[in-house]
C-alpha cells in the first residue's frame, strides 16, 4: 500500500539535512502557530488561498519565488563553500552523492521555482492593469495554475527529507537519469515536480495569451500596447509552444522508468540523444521566456525615470518578436560537442549569433531613451543600469560560446556556468527585482524603502561580479562544472574569491528581506495616495494604489501609446468618473487549491509507487474539476453604489494628499 | 469545423444566457483559449511523432510493424472513430436546432462509437503484449505504444467529458455554458480524429508498406 515508502526514506544519518529539517519544521510550526494565535486562518483562506484576483495571485507567485530563492541560494552557498574547501585531496564537507543533489536542486529550483514564479507573478500583477482589464481571461484557471506550481515547489522541498532528489544535473540527461543508473526516487521527484508545475505554467500561458489578445481596453490596438505587455505576449506564446514538449519528454522518461520502455536507454534501441534534443527544444526558448518579461520591465522603468517616451517602440516590439522566433533555431548549441557534424554546428552557431542582434537593438533603445533624459536614480533605475552593463558582458560571452570551435574548449566548463549566471542573474533577477520595486506600490499602496533597496542592489552587483568573474577565469583554466573536489592548487584562491562574492549576494538577499520589513513598518509614511508615485506613463498608474479589486471603475478608452502620460499632459488624468455602473467580477473558489492538493497526492504517490493513493489523487483531481463545472454561480455584480463609494473615498484621500 | 465556428459566433444572439452577457466574456474567450490549448496539445503529439520517426527503425531484433500490424483490424478501428466524429456533428446540428433530447441521444451514440474504438485498442494492445511485443521489447514498440496510447488516453478523457456533457445537457438544458462546452468538446473530438488520421498514416500504413 505504501509502495517503496518506508521510514528508511528519511535520511536520519545526514546531520546537514536533518538539521535543516528541524529548523524548517520549527519555523513552519511557528508560522502556523502565529496564524492560529492571531486567528488569521479565515483571512488567509478567504483573501488569499481561494482568491482569483490576479493581483493577489501575482503576489503569491512572487512570494513563492522569494521563499524558493532562499532555498536555492542556500544550495549555492553550500556548493561554493564545498569547492572553496575541497582542494588538493581534501574532501570538503559534502559527500558526492549529496553534492550532486544540491547542484541539481539548485538549478531546478532557481529556474522553475524562482525565476518562473517571479516572471509569472509580475505578469499577473501588471498585464491586466496595463491593458485596462478588470481581471484575467480565466480567473479560476489562474488560481489553479498557481497552486499547481506551488505544489511542485513543495515536492522539491519534501524530497530533502523524504527520499532524495535527482543527482543528475538540472536537465536530467539519460542514460544517467534512467532507472539503471538512478535507481532511487530522486529522478521521480524531479519528473513529477516539473510535470505538476509545468501544467500550471502551460495553463498560465494560455490564460495570458487570451487575456492580452481579447481583453484590451477599447482603442488599444496591438501597436498601442505597452512594451511590458508585448514581452508578456511573446513570452506566453513561447510557454504554450514549449512546455508541451517538456511534458512529453518527461513523460517518455517516466515511461522508461516506470513501464520498462526504451526511449532513451542504452539497450534495445533507445536513443539518449533524442532526449537531449527534445529537452533543449524546450530549454532554449525557456531562457527567453524568462528574460523577455525582464526586458519588458526595464522598458517601462527606463522611460519613467528618464522622463521621456521609450526610444524606438516599434523596433522594441519587432525585436521582441524576432527573439521569440529565433529562439526556436538555436537549441543545438547546447551540445555542439556531441557530433552533429560541422555543417549542423555552423548553422546553429550562426543562428545563435544572429539572436544577439535584436537584443542589441533593445540595449541601444534603452540607452537612447536615457540620452538627454532627466534621470532619477531610483532603485529601479539602478537595477536597470546594472543590468545593462552586466547583461552586455553576458551576451558577449554567449556569442563567444556560440562559436562551435570555441565551444569545444569551453563546453561544460565554469566559463559556461559564469555565462548563464551572468545573463540570468544580470537579466532575469535584476529585472524582477527592479519590477518589484517599481510596481510594489500599485499592489500594496505604499512604496518600498529606498535605502535598503539600494543596499540590496549594490550587494547584488558587487557580489555577482566577485562571484562569477573568477568562474570565467577558472573556465579558461580548464575547470569543469559540477566538481565535488579537485587536485589543482591554482584553482582554490579563485574559488575562495567566488565564495566571498556569493556571501555578498547573500547580504543582498537579506537586504531585500530587511527592505520589505522596514517598508511594512513605515507604510503609513510611504503611502502612495496619488496612484502614480513615479510620474509614470502607462495605464496601470491611472488607477488607485493599491488598485481596487475591480482595477478600473470605468474601462478606459485608449487613444495613444502612452495613454496615462497624455492624459496628464492634457488634464484628463485623475478626472472623477461621474456615472458608475455595476461591475461584473468572478467569485472566489477553492477548486484550484483542492485540485492542486490532489495533484500533490497524485505526484507524491507516483514517486513512491503507492498506486492506491495515486488513484485517489487522480480521481480527486478529475472529480473536483467536474464538480466545479456544475457550479453555475461563479460570478457576481458589484453594485454601482459600492463602486461609487469606494471611488469617492479614494478621491478624498488623494485630495487630502494634494 | 466550419459549422462550429459560424454558429459559435451567433450563439450569444440565440442564447443570451447568464454566462454570455458578461461585460468581459461572451464565451468566445473560452473557445479561443481552448483552441490554444489544442495547439499546445498538438505539440505534445508532435513530440511523440518526432520521437516515433527517430525510433521507428530500432526493432532491436524484435518484431517490426509489418509483422505486427493487422491493417483491416485497424481499419475498422479507424472507421469507428470517423463515424463518431460524424455522429458528433449530428449532435452539434441538433444543438443549433435547440433539440436537447436529440443532442443527448447523438452524444450517446458518439460515446458508444468512441468506447468501441477504445475497446478495440485495448484488445490490440493486449494481443501485442501477449505475443511478447510489449512496450519494453524495443525502442520502436515503446514509441508505438506511447504515441497510440496517448491518443487513446485523450479519447478516454473525451468519453468522460461526453458523459458529463450528456448529464449537463439533461440537467441544465442547452444554455450558453452547456453550448460553449459542447462546442469545445466538439473541437477536441475532431482534433483527436485528425491526430488519429496521422497515426494511421504514419504509424500503421508506413509500418506495413
Amino acid at each position: 500500500m505504501f509502495g517503496k515508502l518506508s521510514l528508511d526514506a528519511i535520511p536520519l544519518e545526514q546531520p546537514i539535512i536533518m538539521g535543516t529539517g528541524v529548523v524548517v519544521a520549527l519555523l513552519g510550526l511557528t508560522i502556523l502557530g502565529l496564524i492560529t494565535y492571531f486567528r488569521q486562518w479565515k483571512y488567509l483562506w478567504v483573501e488569499w488561498i481561494t482568491s482569483v484576483d490576479h493581483k493577489k495571485i501575482g503576489v503569491m507567485y512572487f512570494g513563492l519565488g522569494l521563499v524558493m530563492l532562499l532555498r536555492g541560494f542556500a544550495d549555492a552557498i553550500m556548493m561554493r563553500t564545498q569547492q572553496a574547501m575541497a582542494a588538493n585531496g581534501a574532501a570538503g564537507y559534502l559527500p558526492p552523492e549529496h553534492y550532486d543533489q544540491i547542484f541539481t536542486a539548485h538549478g531546478v529550483i532557481m529556474i522553475f521555482f524562482v525565476a518562473m514564479p517571479f516572471v509569472i507573478g509580475l505578469m499577473n500583477v501588471v498585464v491586466p492593469l496595463q491593458i485596462g482589464a478588470r481581471d484575467i481571461a480565466f480567473p479560476f484557471v489562474n488560481s489553479l495554475g498557481f497552486w499547481l506550481s506551488a505544489m511542485g515547489a513543495g515536492l522539491v522541498m519534501l524530497s530533502m527529507w523524504v527520499g532524495d532528489f535527482a543527482a543528475t544535473g538540472w536537465v536530467a540527461y539519460p542514460p544517467l537519469s534512467e532507472l539503471g543508473l538512478s535507481p532511487t526516487t530522486g529522478v521521480d521527484y524531479y519528473i513529477w515536480s516539473l510535470q505538476i508545475s509545468g501544467l500550471g505554467t502551460t495553463l498560465a500561458g494560455i490564460n495570458f495569451v487570451v487575456t492580452i489578445l481579447r481583453m484590451r481596453a477599447p482603442g488599444m490596438n496591438l501597436m498601442k500596447m505597452p512594451v511590458f505587455t508585448w514581452t508578456a505576449l511573446i513570452t506566453n506564446i513561447l510557454i504554450v509552444a514549449i512546455f508541451p514538449v517538456l511534458t512529453a519528454t518527461l513523460a517518455m522518461l517516466s515511461a522508461d522508468r516506470y513501464l520498462g520502455m526504451h526511449f532513451f536507454t542504452n539497450e534495445l534501441g533507445g536513443n539518449a540523444m533524442m532526449y537531449i534534443n527534445l529537452i533543449w527544444i524546450w530549454g532554449h526558448p525557456e531562457v527567453y521566456v524568462l528574460i523577455l518579461p525582464a526586458f519588458g520591465a526595464f522598458s517601462e522603468i527606463i522611460p519613467t525615470f528618464s522622463g521621456k517616451p521609450l526610444f524606438g517602440y516599434k523596433s522594441m516590439v519587432y525585436a521582441t518578436a524576432a527573439i521569440g522566433v529565433l529562439s526556436f533555431f538555436v537549441w543545438l548549441h547546447h551540445f555542439f560537442t556531441m557530433g552533429s557534424g560541422a555543417n549542423v554546428n555552423a548553422f546553429f552557431g550562426i543562428m545563435t549569433t544572429i539572436i544577439s542582434i535584436p537584443t542589441g537593438v533593445k540595449l541601444f533603445n534603452w540607452l537612447f531613451t536615457m540620452y538627454r533624459g532627466r534621470i532619477r536614480f531610483h532603485t529601479a533605475t539602478l537595477w536597470t543600469i546594472g543590468f545593462m552593463v552586466t547583461f552586455a558582458v553576458g551576451g558577449m560571452t554567449g556569442v563567444l560560446l556560440a562559436v562551435p570551435g570555441a565551444d569545444f574548449v569551453l563546453h561544460n566548463s565554469l566559463f559556461l556556468v559564469a555565462h548563464f549566471h551572468n545573463v540570468i542573474i544580470g537579466g532575469v533577477v535584476f529585472g524582477c527585482l527592479a519590477g518589484m520595486s517599481f510596481w510594489f506600490p500599485k499592489v500594496f499602496g505604499f512604496t518600498l524603502n529606498e535605502f535598503w533597496g539600494k543596499v540590496s542592489f549594490w550587494c547584488w552587483l558587487v557580489g555577482y561580479w566577485l562571484a562569477f568573474t573568477p568562474l570565467y577565469i577558472l573556465g579558461f583554466m580548464g575547470m569543469t562544472r559540477r566538481m565535488n573536489h579537485y587536485d589543482h592548487p591554482g584553482w582554490q584562491p579563485l574559488l575562495i574569491v567566488a565564495l566571498v562574492g556569493v556571501c555578498i549576494i547573500g547580504a543582498g538577499i537579506v537586504s531585500i528581506l530587511i527592505q520589505l520589513a522596514v517598508s511594512i513598518r513605515d507604510r503609513e509614511k510611504n503611502r502612495d495616495l496619488t496612484g502614480d508615485p513615479w510620474d509614470a506613463r502607462s495605464l496601470e498608474w491611472s488607477t488607485a494604489s493599491p488598485a481596487p479589486f475591480y482595477n478600473f471603475a470605468r474601462i478606459p478608452r485608449i487613444t495613444s501609446l502612452e495613454q496615462h502620460w497624455d492624459d496628464k499632459e492634457t488634464g484628463r488624468a485623475g478626472v472623477r468618473v461621474a456615472i458608475f455602473e455595476d461591475i461584473h467580477m468572478p467569485k472566489n473558489t477553492a477548486a484550484g487549491f483542492v485540485i492542486a492538493v490532489f495533484g500533490f497526492v497524485l505526484s507524491f504517490s507516483l514517486i513512491w509507487h503507492m498506486w492506491l493513493f495515486a488513484a485517489v489523487g487522480l480521481l480527486g483531481m478529475i472529480g473536483t474539476f467536474v464538480v466545479r463545472t456544475y457550479n453555475r454561480d461563479v460570478d457576481y455584480d458589484v453594485p454601482a453604489p459600492t463602486v461609487a463609494r469606494m471611488e469617492a473615498e479614494r478621491f478624498a484621500l488623494a485630495r487630502k494628499a494634494a | 469545423m466550419n459549422i462550429i465556428t459560424t454558429t459559435l459566433a451567433d450563439a450569444p444572439a440565440r442564447a443570451p444566457a447568464h454566462d454570455l452577457d458578461h461585460g468581459h466574456d461572451d464565451g468566445s474567450n473560452t473557445v479561443l483559449g481552448f483552441w490554444i490549448y489544442l495547439m499546445s496539445d498538438c505539440l505534445i503529439f508532435s513530440s511523440l511523432f518526432a520521437t516515433f520517426a527517430v525510433l521507428a527503425g530500432n526493432f532491436a531484433g524484435g518484431p517490426s510493424g509489418r509483422e505486427l500490424f493487422d491493417l483491416p483490424y485497424v481499419g475498422v478501428e479507424t472507421l469507428l472513430l470517423l463515424i463518431s466524429s460524424f455522429t458528433f456533428g449530428v449532435a452539434a446540428l441538433n444543438m443549433y436546432a435547440d433539440q436537447s433530447s436529440k443532442v443527448i441521444a447523438w452524444l450517446a451514440v458518439t460515446f458508444l462509437f468512441g468506447a468501441g474504438f477504445i475497446g478495440m485498442e485495448i484488445q490490440e494492445f493486449a494481443h501485442l503484449i501477449q505475443e511478447g511485443a510489449g512496450p519494453g521489447r524495443s525502442a520502436f514498440l515503446s514509441a508505438y505504444f506511447t504515441l497510440v496510447g496517448t491518443h487513446g488516453l485523450h479519447v478516454t478523457a473525451g468519453l468522460i467529458w461526453l458523459a458529463v456533457m450528456m448529464h449537463q445537457t439533461w440537467r441544465f438544458g442547452l444554455d450558453g455554458v452547456v453550448r460553449r462546452r459542447i462546442a469545445c468538446l466538439s473541437l477536441f473530438w475532431h482534433f483527436l480524429d485528425l491526430i488519429w488520421i496521422c497515426v494511421f498514416s504514419f504509424v500503421y500504413l508506413r509500418g506495413v508498406l
